[in-house]
Parts: C-alpha cells; structure tokens; sequence
C-alpha cells in the first residue's frame, strides 16, 4: 500500500534549509511519498542529494525525487515582475514536488508537463499465496 | 584590520587574474553518461594521454579526477584549463544493482559506500567551477530531477555551461528533445568514444567560456 503525506508551503516556509530537509527526508524514511506544494530551490535539491548519499544504507538505498512546475513563457513584462514580487513575499509555492524512497519509488519520469511514477512491484500474502496455489489447481483439472 | 585588507587585496587580485591563471572545467552529469569517456577523448586529443578508467557499471568514477594545464586551439582561439572530471551526480544508490555486474555483497557494498561519497564531493566541487560541461546521454530521457537540479545549481552560482549529448552515434539518440529540455542553454551533439563531432564541440566551448 503506498502512502503519500501532502506537505504545504506553510509547513516548511519558516524553516531553515537543514530543518528543511531533515523533515522531508524524515517523511520519506519512514516510507511515505512526499507530495510538497512548491519547490526546493536548486541549491536546496543539492544539498537534499547529498543528505540522502550520508543517510544511505541497507534499509536507505536514497530517494526518487521529481518537481513539475507551470512555465510561463511569453508572460508579459509586467506580469512576470508581479509574479517575481509575490514568488519573493510569499515564497515559491508554484508547482508541486514529489520525493519517494527508491526502495518503493522505482522511477518517476517526466515530460514537460506529465509526471508518471513506477512503483516498486510488491505482491501482499495474499496474492503470494494464490499465485502459488494456482499451478497446483491447474494440475489437478488435467 | 590588516587581515581585513589583506583578504580584500588578495580577494581583488584573485577576481582579476583569476580567468586567466587558473581556469577550472567542470564535467558533471548523471552516471554513465560518458563523463570521463569525454574527458579521456580531451585529453587524448591534447596530450595524448587517457584520464581515467571507462565501464558499463555505473560509479565507476567515485573519486574527483583532475587534468592540469590542458591547452587547446582551435581556429586561432587559445584556452588553457584544468579539467575536473567529477563522479555520476544520482539521488539512489542500490548495492544491489553492482551485484547484476557479477559483483560480491562485499564488493558491491563498499561500491557503493565510495559512490555516496563521490556524489557529495561532486557537488561541494560545484562551488569551485569557473564552467561546466554538462554531459547528458543522448539516448536518456533529459527530464530527470538530476539534469534539473545541476543546471539549477550552475544557474543559481552562475557558471557558464554548455550541454554535451553524447552517444549520438546510437540509434536512440534523440539530441532534440535535450535541446527543448534546456532551451536557454548550448547544446552540442557528440560521440566521446569515438570522436564524432569534437570540433564543433570545441567550438561551443569557446564561445561559453569566451
């Protein structure tokens, strides 16, 4: 089953970059996608990278980390000043950012503006337990 | 006091002779995209040497490598720099995928360990970059978070970069869809292994770093 934990811009705007990423890496240890509204800024995304590569081990093997965002091209003068004002009083909350374990997140790809995550394949008891017994069965019907 | 103007003389001093005492190229790029495959192609051409060692494994360079004083001309153009080739920038790093190479536990986890480390120190080096190539296989998606985030940093310190696609001689290779992908950036088709390209390749780099 995957679970995803929805983190808003408030959560993390009036945190440091270190406090930052401890809370982002901390949801996705405890194997949870992150769904972050906004994005880190690029500087940030390094030094998440490089938190991960110190915090890899056997339970750890890193993250899936993917950040989809509108591009305004061809925004007039005036409103792209306007959008750089509010991006600088309120933060950058445009886009959203997906970071996932890579023990559940196999990939995340993207175009410009899709976003597909593969997921792990994981099978539960149960599904173990009826594709084991299926051979069997078919056995005994010839 | 002194101390103070000490550093601010030799701060002033760096920032003036700095372009030309000691330029320091940068390859960057996710594993296996043919970094050091580019850089042992520059060095050959120019001192007729290799850098490093080349293989299908990914992280097979996990250590800072440095060249220096490499000095190419090209159409009366002069450029002497040091080149820095850097290991696979990655979020992930599994042991177990070394152990699809024929590699044992042990092997692959201390592989592994090294690799961690030569992303972290890939990216402390980033600060000490005067330009970047960034190599990015051709036949890859260029769309990864890892493409974005080390355009982003270069951006964001303001680091002349060029893009290198590299592989071109594969079928898959598909140039156009890196030069959309970066569109404010220079994009050069090339094969490092086999040398497709290098001139015009030479040609971006000295227009980037001017």
């Amino acid at each position: 089953m995957l679970k995803l934990q929805f983190v808003p811009y408030a959560d993390i705007e009036h945190l440091d970059t270190s406090d930052r990423i401890d809370k982002l890496l901390g949801i996705v240890k405890g194997n949870k996608i992150v769904l972050m509204q906004g994005r880190l800024h690029p500087e940030e995304e390094g030094q998440l990278i490089q938190e991960t590569m110190q915090q890899i081990e056997d339970s750890f093997r890193g993250i899936e980390i993917c950040t989809i965002y509108p591009e305004e091209k061809n925004l007039q003068l005036l409103k792209r000043v306007k959008k750089e004002m509010v991006k600088y009083i309120i933060g950058n909350r445009d886009g959203i950012t997906i970071i996932g374990p890579a023990t559940i997140v196999r990939e995340i790809k993207r175009d410009p503006n899709n976003m597909m995550l593969l997921t792990m394949h994981t099978t539960t008891p149960r599904t173990r337990n009826a594709s084991k017994k299926t051979p069997s069965r078919l056995k005994k019907r010839r | 006091m002194i101390k103070f103007l000490r550093d601010f003389v030799q701060r002033m001093v760096d920032k003036l002779f700095s372009q030309k005492r000691h330029i320091k190229m940068g390859l960057y790029g996710p594993p296996n995209s043919g970094k050091t495959t580019l850089a042992n192609r520059i060095c050959k051409d120019w001192l007729g040497e290799k850098m490093g060692s080349v293989s299908n494994i990914p992280h097979e360079t996990r250590e800072v490598m440095i060249k220096e004083k490499i000095h190419i001309k090209h159409k009366n153009k002069e450029l002497t720099f040091s080149l820095v080739d850097t290991p696979g920038i990655a979020t992930k790093i599994d042991y177990e995928d070394f152990m699809k190479f024929k590699m044992s536990e042990k092997e692959a986890k201390s592989r592994a360990k090294e690799a961690t480390k030569g992303v972290i120190d890939s990216i402390k080096w980033l600060d000490d970059m005067d330009c970047v190539v960034v190599v990015l296989d051709s036949t890859q998606n260029p769309y990864s978070q890892v493409n974005v985030t080390i355009i982003g940093n270069l951006a964001a310190r303001d680091i002349p970069v060029l893009i290198a696609g590299n592989k071109v001689d594969l079928k898959k290779s598909n140039l156009k869809k890196i030069e959309s992908a970066f569109p404010q950036y220079d994009v050069v088709g090339i094969s490092a292994m086999n040398g497709k390209n290098m001139e015009e390749f030479y040609e971006s780099l000295f227009r980037v770093i001017k």
